[in-house]
């Protein structure tokens, strides 16, 4: 319970199915951001108030469950190396992925229980090969996109009671006529460990910035930055070029090298990315050769995880659009193939894969492919 | 409910309870001229008296507080800043106002953090003083830290420690401290009513005491401030009695000390019935959860083969309270389990915003961060009985195995890897 609407309600929906429920608010931070107000999710004393003047009111017991320490190693650390190392990741996937799903649920089940339950707007559904996660009825409100990277381990002892409730403003609404006073708190936005919004500057205080070369595509110097990491791909704007582009068009970052402490410009097309591909990929629910989605790939080396390539959309950020795309494992990697080259993609995000409105898996992106230079495959 | 956590709090005695009523019903300030604020008056000053008779002093040594944290705060700062009062400008010669005070670093968050302030932004310097095993105040470390008492402004000590129970040696310190001119503040906040301290020993020039802990409402306390004791107060206002300022509270007076005589009249018999519950308790805990660690003075005294050393252990604990440590498990889970079992216990220390900290006294008393997260504070009271004892051993032996596998899977995590 963060002490937003959301798990307000999930809590009170998941009390009214007849379940003995506990409301845990989850400390991550030791040094909570005071009274800002508006919820962020976690970390101010407002918002374990909130949270715990919902228990309070559905009358379940409600305790504060502290994860800070491991919040800090798998998430904050975590979102702070993957930006050294030129990605861009999305730590309130780390979050799920680690904590609420992980690190809570198997603190939860060793303690007797048999689920976590959150105000996710997503929907798990039975299927004919088990428990499958879907996107949420209110589209706007989905959050499948962040639960991609549940197993089916972590989907068989987790519920979403918002899943397929028509919208937001329902929630409010039985919010208000339950009587929890956090009916009308505004949503949570941003990263909730960085209070300001200001990430760019949260990560300059944590990434020694160096200066270094802007290259083109060709490796000739274009110009100068003050810090590789504070770049992210698809960025225009700042990059104080002092070499004009031949075409005299503008050019966006296409690669953050940090080892080399690179930043590689060029134009817009070259953003167009035809290919993504990670090594680290995972299924949510029943894989896509036993959904029946492909079918294994018999030329493959014998007990290599390899499938032939399944037609399948892909969401590359919390709140981008699915993409139609083709999608096959091959050498340890899920590869996915856009059918219309697919703007801002960066390494480190996370490619989920959808089929219909079920998620099917993801992967962390470990490189991308531009349309230009792809090479089709024989 | 099994309430077993009487130190957090008691639950107030019927008697305590018509007695405040009754007091609630009368009209008038303490403060007031006419014959109204006279009989409010009287209900204060009658409290007064009494109170002071549980402590052996007299009533004019007797403020009372709106609860035990201003009366803690109030001697600390009070007497930390008289003892400052003569201090010249900082820089100036022979500016040599006492400035160090001397803390165990077992202290209740009371005094902990009226120190920490008085050192952030009063200039105080703190001097730390180390405990024993059990929780006990080293003598030794506080004759080397008092020295010719220069330079010294004050001590501040528990009289019994509020997680673990142990009392702690005031006579002796109190005796140390006085031979050296520097004044003591007791906090008896835990020990009030639970073992006698009346007479005050030679040397302490204040105690703290709260009414909640004893039967009496929340958010009324006092500070027995000897006579040739003075403060610099925290309030500014009508000063309407020594060393305080706001309008006298008569309803919480006179059920403080309607909860505190009572305590006291049956305070023997009360505190072995305690001991016997303990007793039967801290068997029936080395039975059924070997595993488990009994800390502070009951604790050894639970696991000491020779009776005679059981014996004086025993005497030097407070006679309800029983604190053990689990390994592999978090306090806050066992805590949770008692809970959903309907039992109310404690893991003894201080939350911040609800998360629990490893406590600072089992890490004083030389435990390890990860053996202080498996705390557990059990207190017994007055109410408390053999068939709550044995529900709470009846529970505890899941609960334990329970809140072990959840710290298991804390250490070795698999989901989401």
């Amino acid at each position: 319970m963060s002490g937003g609407v959301d798990s307000a309600v999930a809590a009170a929906r998941a009390v009214d199915a007849g379940h003995e429920v506990v409301g845990v608010h989850l400390a991550l931070s030791r040094m909570p951001g005071t009274l800002r107000t508006g919820s962020r999710g976690c970390c101010t004393i407002e918002d374990s108030l909130d949270a715990r003047r919902a228990a309070e009111k559905l009358g379940i017991p409600f305790y504060v469950w502290d994860f800070s320490e491991r919040f800090r190693a798998d998430v904050v650390d975590d979102f702070i190396s993957e930006y050294a190392a030129g990605r861009t990741p999305n730590p309130c996937m780390r979050c799920n992925e680690r904590i609420k799903f992980a690190a809570v649920l198997e603190k939860a089940l060793a303690l007797g229980f048999d689920a976590v339950v959150t105000g996710h707007y997503a929907h798990i559904v039975e299927g004919p090969h088990g428990r499958e996660l879907h996107r949420a009825s209110d589209e706007a409100k989905d959050q499948s996109y962040v639960l991609g990277v549940l197993t089916t381990e972590q989907l068989a002892h987790a519920w979403f009671p918002l899943g397929t409730t028509p919208s937001k403003a329902v929630v409010r609404a039985e919010a208000e006529q339950r009587g929890l006073t956090v009916a009308q708190k505004p949503d949570s936005h941003d990263i909730c460990f960085i209070p300001d919004g200001d990430t760019r500057g949260w990560l300059a205080d944590r990434i020694a910035p160096a200066t270094g070369a802007i290259v083109d595509r060709d490796g000739a110097k274009v110009g100068e930055h003050d810090g590789a990491t504070s770049f992210t791909v698809g960025q225009r704007r700042g990059l104080n070029l002092g070499v004009p582009a031949p075409d005299g068009r503008p050019r966006f970052v296409l690669e953050v090298r940090p080892r080399t402490n690179e930043v590689v410009v060029g134009p817009r097309e070259a953003l167009a990315i035809a290919e993504l591909a990670g090594a680290r990929y995972t299924w949510a629910g029943a894989d896509p050769v036993a959904s029946g989605v492909t079918t294994r790939d018999a030329g493959a080396e014998p007990g290599a995880d390899a499938m032939l390539p399944f037609a399948c959309h892909v969401q590359v950020r919390a709140h981008a659009d699915p993409v139609p795309a083709s999608a096959f494992v091959a050498d340890g990697e899920l590869v996915v193939r856009p059918l219309e080259p697919l703007l801002g993609v960066a390494p480190g995000q996370t490619a989920v894969v959808y089929v219909g409105t079920r998620v099917l898996g993801q992967c962390t992106i470990d490189r991308t492919v531009a349309a230009d230079l792809l090479v089709p495959a024989p | 409910m099994i309430y077993l956590d009487h130190a957090a709090t008691s639950p107030m005695p019927p008697a305590v309870r018509s007695a405040y009523l009754s007091a609630l019903e009368v009209v008038g300030n303490p403060s007031s001229i006419h014959s109204a604020g006279q009989r409010a008056r009287a209900l204060v000053d009658d409290a007064r008296s009494r109170i002071a008779a549980t402590l052996g002093v007299d009533p004019i040594e007797v403020t009372f507080t709106g609860g035990g944290t201003e009366a803690v705060n109030l001697a600390i700062k009070g007497l930390y800043w008289m003892r400052r009062s003569g201090a010249l400008p900082a820089g100036s010669a022979g500016s040599a106002a006492p400035a160090r005070i001397l803390v165990p670093r077992t202290e209740h968050h009371a005094a902990l953090d009226a120190v920490e302030w008085l050192a952030a932004h009063e200039g105080a310097e703190l001097r730390w003083l180390e405990v024993d095993a059990l929780g006990a105040l080293r003598l030794d470390d506080l004759a080397d830290a008092l020295g010719d008492g220069s330079g010294v402004a004050l001590l501040t000590m528990l009289a019994a420690n509020n997680e673990v129970g142990t009392l702690q040696p005031v006579a002796e310190a109190a005796a140390l401290a006085a031979a050296v001119g520097v004044p003591v503040h007791v906090d008896a906040i835990a020990a009030y009513g639970q073992v006698a301290l009346s007479p005050l020993p030679h040397g302490v020039s204040a105690v703290s005491i709260s009414a909640h802990k004893v039967g009496g409402p929340v958010g009324v306390g006092a500070l027995v401030l000897r006579r040739g004791a003075e403060v610099v107060p925290l309030l500014h206002g009508g000063s309407q009695q020594r060393g305080r300022s706001g309008t006298m509270d008569a309803a919480g007076a006179e059920a403080f000390a309607v909860a505190a005589e009572l305590a006291h009249a049956e305070l023997a018999e009360r505190a072995q019935r305690k001991r016997m519950l303990r007793a039967r308790l801290a068997e029936g805990i080395r039975n059924r959860v070997p595993q488990a660690v009994l800390r502070g003075a009951a604790g050894a005294a639970a696991v000491e083969t020779d009776p005679a050393r059981a014996a004086a252990l025993d005497a030097l604990a407070l006679p309800g309270t029983l604190h053990l440590t689990v390994p592999d498990a978090e306090g806050d889970s066992l805590l949770m389990l008692l809970d959903a079992a309907g039992i109310a216990v404690s893991t003894g220390s201080a939350c911040q915003a609800g998360v629990p900290e490893p406590s600072h006294v089992l890490l004083a008393m030389g435990l390890s961060e990860a053996e202080a997260r498996g705390a557990l504070r059990i207190t017994l009271g007055p109410s408390t009985t053999e068939a709550d004892v044995d529900a709470l051993l009846d529970a505890l032996p899941a609960a334990v195995e329970r809140a072990q596998a959840a710290g298991l899977a804390a250490r070795t995590p698999r989901l989401g890897r």
